[in-house]
């Protein structure tokens, strides 16, 4: 019996703040994972730590809520020891590019078969409020004491310089458009990240849903009803469609160049896809010719309670 | 026939070869019968410090190095100055016949506190500071020197061989001195060409210049040099002898137990595990298709440990492998394995601390700090192996005890033993047995990860598993894994998990969690590697009429108190022997043992111990000469 959006959520009281972006979408992961019809114990949610980490208890799959920063450490544990599940990882802003921005440029080099969305709200909410690493240099939400004195990191930016393949921005009350780009991302063959721009009523009161409507503006976004535009709209073409330099320079040039926009015109879709590289569990098959087949967890390693495995080869280059 | 017991030392700057001339050595000494206890010491350098390899050789079952050195091959001055003292009345130094007038101010690496030390011993003597100097003082205590012009060596055996590039092959040096070497104490010279000829079976033309060097310098050896009175000529070997290096045994533990999953990140002494294990990452198994281990190398030892926790979940035996800094990095991962009870296998090769301390050295300073390691109150093991053969088999054991029980486990290896190159009894993969505990194969009906059950322990599903779905989270959690802050939820919760540091006392046997090699009125209780040197030391006292008892404790948290004080309760003294500081063993058995120790030996100079110090102070101690705390300083 095919699954439906209901099969996806847990019971578990949702905790979130009233009219917290987060709802958006948590709801467009689970209508993603109903349209994919994705079995629900051949996938898991990795989670990181902050309102976002919580997403992984409302959702009926596998749920993995682990620590500040390291969710990609370990999404890509599991997902190299059982290939064949799906793995999606979640979490801030705060907790991907400020603590876990190490692990973030390393995943995106390893370029393993999963899914990485942030959260992107511009504070730390859970601690009340502070600058996270994507609020820009000067910007004073409500609970700061003084401007920001960092400069923001530039996640579509960061994704594409560190290897990730495929690389997208959504928008929390845009749900089916980011129901859309999600299955894009977990079809993808290779890492695919999310930038999922996401209001925080509570803490955020400058990049508010009313702002990203631009109710603010007197320009043509107030006539569009929003800041946000579509790059499927205007014909831009994220794909590198064959392995050539000149192709890839084209296509990673400019992405980075729309991801420096921001201000009356922000662009959500897929900036960046190259399925040219091969993921990392393809590179550990160039290793180890049966790794799909039989991946760590699926290996037998013992024959009536004892070890099955034959070392005698490596004993005998050892004996004397 | 007189008992051998014999000690080469070769020494040279790193990347000069000395560990594979050593490797040569060891080998043709195994090949030969002879029982082998080697041992590396280098700086945290890539070329040019002094790095220099002590192999003892016996006849007799050994565990540890002895201060005595017999034959020395040097082919630098270094290895002179930091060395010539070692060298035993009767034994001898083969050395560079071109560097005698070497000064030490021509000697960049020597350090400034030992070039200062080395002045004074000189000025003392009236020598000038030279190699010259130094020598005269070795021929006055009785050593032997036998004089060798390394450059012309390879000059003649250029001619010889028409070969005009071994001219400047310096890089041979390594087996010119172990060529002069055995032809000096008389080993068939066979065993030198096989050996050469396995270790470098690959690159057969190196070899073959290998085996013309050694076999050259073997005869010139025996030509000129007479007057040795030491001679290794080989003894019966005993069937089924491996020559090991020190991490070898629980990699090659890993693979048997069917540990398939290792991230690790670069560090030493711990890396060459990783690497092992990547070198042999297809497996052959028995009536099945090839298994693999994958081994990953991360941007970090948190990654590290995450991704270990991560393909655990998904029930694959799962080991990272680092030293004390990594782990340091590990340790909040490590409270999550622990409320999320996840079973994975830390092997912590540990090294000289604090921070980077003494990054090449050997150090058991990690004890106290695993069984503390992670906030929080959650259950975990600490195990520790004696010596590489040991840690293979606990290697199975230790996955077993992670499973069963569903605690991390933190196996504490060291620098001692990872660099370490010993004979063996051939490891026996049969005695490994495999139990999985109650993880799940199927999943029937409602399931709940963390189910409340008699024995403290829920049965496990994993990752991918049909019907299995569960929740982690660092939080604590329900049944289900979901977050609460219930108070009563909590502390059933609590008390569940901690529950498991009585199960893992009650259910694993005494002789997995402490050995004794009998107990008197004077009794050692040691850890880890410390335990070879002191077995010997017991044996030299032994010989003397000096019966002294020795507990080694393996299983370190939870720490089996009653088994360790129902073996102890008829001795009266108690020495803690250990590689650090503060006594660490002595400090965890008198918070669980309400008793005293007597005595300390410790040492932290960042080198092994020898039985040769330890049997002095275990001496000190039975004449009453003892202080509290016995200090050792042997080693460069």
């Amino acid at each position: 019996m095919a699954l439906k959006m209901a099969d996806y959520k847990t019971d578990v009281h949702n905790d979130w703040c009233p009219g917290c972006g987060d709802f958006g979408i948590v709801n467009a992961i689970q209508m993603a994972l109903a349209e994919m019809g994705l079995q629900r114990d051949k996938t898991a949610i990795f989670s990181g730590i902050g309102c976002s980490g919580k997403t992984s208890h409302y959702i009926n799959t596998y749920g993995v809520h682990t620590l500040h920063g390291r969710v990609l450490t370990f999404a890509q544990g599991a997902k190299i020891a059982n290939p064949e599940m799906t793995v999606v990882a979640v979490g801030g802003d705060g907790d991907g590019l400020g603590i876990g921005a190490g692990h973030f440029v390393a995943a995106g080099r390893r370029n393993l078969n999963m899914t990485y969305i942030i959260f992107d709200n511009g504070v730390y909410g859970l601690t009340k409020g502070q600058a996270s690493p994507t609020l820009k240099l000067g910007e004073q939400t409500k609970s700061l004491p003084s401007p920001n004195t960092n400069y923001n990191v530039n996640p579509i930016g960061l994704a594409v310089a560190s290897g990730f393949t495929f690389v997208a921005r959504g928008y929390s009350y845009d749900v089916r458009h980011l129901k859309d780009l999600i299955i894009q991302a977990v079809n993808h063959k290779g890492l695919s990240f999310l930038d999922v721009l996401q209001p925080c009523p509570t803490y955020n009161d400058l990049n508010t849903r009313d702002w990203y409507a631009g109710t603010d503006l007197m320009d043509e976004a107030q006539k569009r009803h929003s800041r946000i535009y579509k790059l499927e709209d205007t014909g831009y073409d994220p794909v590198v469609h064959y392995n050539e330099e000149s192709e890839v320079n084209e296509k990673l040039t400019q992405s980075l160049i729309k991801s420096l926009e921001w201000g009356n015109k922000i662009p959500i879709g897929v900036f960046y896809k190259n399925e040219i590289i091969t993921p990392y569990t393809h590179r550990l098959r160039d290793k180890i010719p049966n790794y799909l087949e039989n991946p760590p967890a699926k290996q037998n390693i013992s024959k009536n309670g004892v070890s099955n495995t034959d070392i005698s080869q490596i004993l005998d280059s050892l004996e004397v | 026939m007189s008992s051998t017991d014999f000690t080469w030392l070769i020494g040279g700057p790193q990347g000069s070869g000395v560990e594979s001339g050593a490797n040569i050595f060891s080998r043709v000494c195994a090949e030969m019968g002879y029982q082998v206890f080697g041992k590396r010491e280098f700086y945290s350098n890539i070329k040019g410090e002094h790095s220099y390899f002590a192999v003892r050789v016996s006849d007799k079952k050994i565990h540890s190095n002895v201060n005595d050195v017999t034959l020395m091959a040097s082919f630098d001055a270094e290895t002179i100055f930091r060395h010539y003292k070692e060298v035993i009345s009767g034994g001898g130094i083969i050395y560079d016949a071109d560097l005698e007038d070497t000064t030490t101010d021509k000697v960049h690496t020597l350090d400034p506190p030992f070039r200062e030390r080395l002045h004074k011993e000189l000025e003392s003597k009236n020598k000038p500071f030279s190699i010259a100097g130094v020598l005269e003082i070795a021929k006055e205590n009785g050593v032997k020197l036998f004089p060798v012009s390394f450059k012309s060596i390879l000059e003649t055996l250029a001619e010889e061989t028409e070969n005009p590039r071994l001219k400047g092959l310096i890089r041979m040096y390594n087996v010119i001195g172990v060529s002069l070497s055995l032809g000096l104490v008389k080993m068939p010279p066979d065993s030198l060409q096989k050996t050469i000829g396995t270790i470098f079976s690959k690159k057969k033309e190196i070899a073959k210049i290998n085996q013309q060097a050694a076999n050259y310098s073997y005869n010139y050896s025996t030509a000129k040099f007479e007057g040795f009175d030491y001679s290794l000529t080989g003894i019966e070997k005993e069937p089924g002898t491996l020559l090991v290096q020190g991490f070898q045994g629980t990699a090659l533990g890993k693979m048997a137990c069917g540990c398939r999953v290792q991230p690790y990140y670069p560090i030493t002494p711990a890396s060459d595990e990783s690497v092992f294990l990547e070198s042999n990452e297809i497996l052959e198994v028995i009536d099945d298709r090839p298994g693999s281990t994958a081994v990953i190398q991360t941007e970090d030892e948190i990654c590290a440990m995450g991704m270990t926790i991560g393909s655990a979940l998904t029930g694959t035996r799962s080991a990272t492998c680092t030293s004390g800094p990594g782990f340091a990095l590990m340790t909040e991962m490590l409270g999550w394995a622990g409320i999320n009870e996840v079973p994975v296998v830390i092997t912590n090769y540990q090294r000289s601390g604090p921070s980077t301390g003494l990054p090449t050295r050997h150090g058991q300073d990690d004890l106290l700090f695993s069984v503390f390691a992670g906030h929080g109150d959650f259950p975990k093991i600490v195990y520790a192996s004696g010596d590489v053969e040991e840690s293979f088999y606990d290697t199975g054991n230790i996955f077993n005890y992670a499973d069963v029980f569903q605690v991390p486990v933190i196996h504490l290896m060291d620098k001692f033993i990872a660099s370490s190159v010993v004979t063996c009894k051939r490891f026996d993969p049969s005695k490994i047995s495999i139990n999985r505990g109650k993880l799940l194969d199927k999943v029937e009906g409602e399931y709940e990860r963390f189910a409340l059950t008699d024995d403290g322990v829920s049965p496990r599903s994993r990752l991918g598993l049909d019907n299995g779905i569960f929740w982690n989270t660092g939080d604590e959690s329900d049944e289900k894994g979901h977050i609460t802050e219930d108070p009563i939820l909590r502390v059933k919760m609590m008390d569940k998990r901690m529950s498991r540091l009585d199960l893992i006392l009650k259910e694993i046997p005494d002789v997995e969690k402490a050995v004794s090699f009998g107990v008197e009125d004077m009794t050692v209780i040691t850890w880890g590697s410390s335990k070879g040197p002191v077995l010997d030391a017991i044996e030299m006292l032994k010989k003397e009429g000096i019966s002294i008892g020795l507990v080694q404790v393996k299983l370190l948290h939870p720490f089996p108190a009653d088994y360790v004080s129902s073996l102890l309760k008829d001795t009266k003294t108690i020495i803690d022997v250990e590689a650090n500081h503060s006594g660490q063993l002595g400090k965890l058995f008198k918070q669980n043992v309400p008793r005293d120790i007597d005595y300390f030996i410790l040492k932290y100079t960042g080198r092994a111990m020898t039985s040769t110090e330890i049997y002095d102070s275990l001496k000190k101690i039975v004449e009453n000469k003892a202080e509290k705390r016995e200090v050792l300083m042997h080693g460069a």
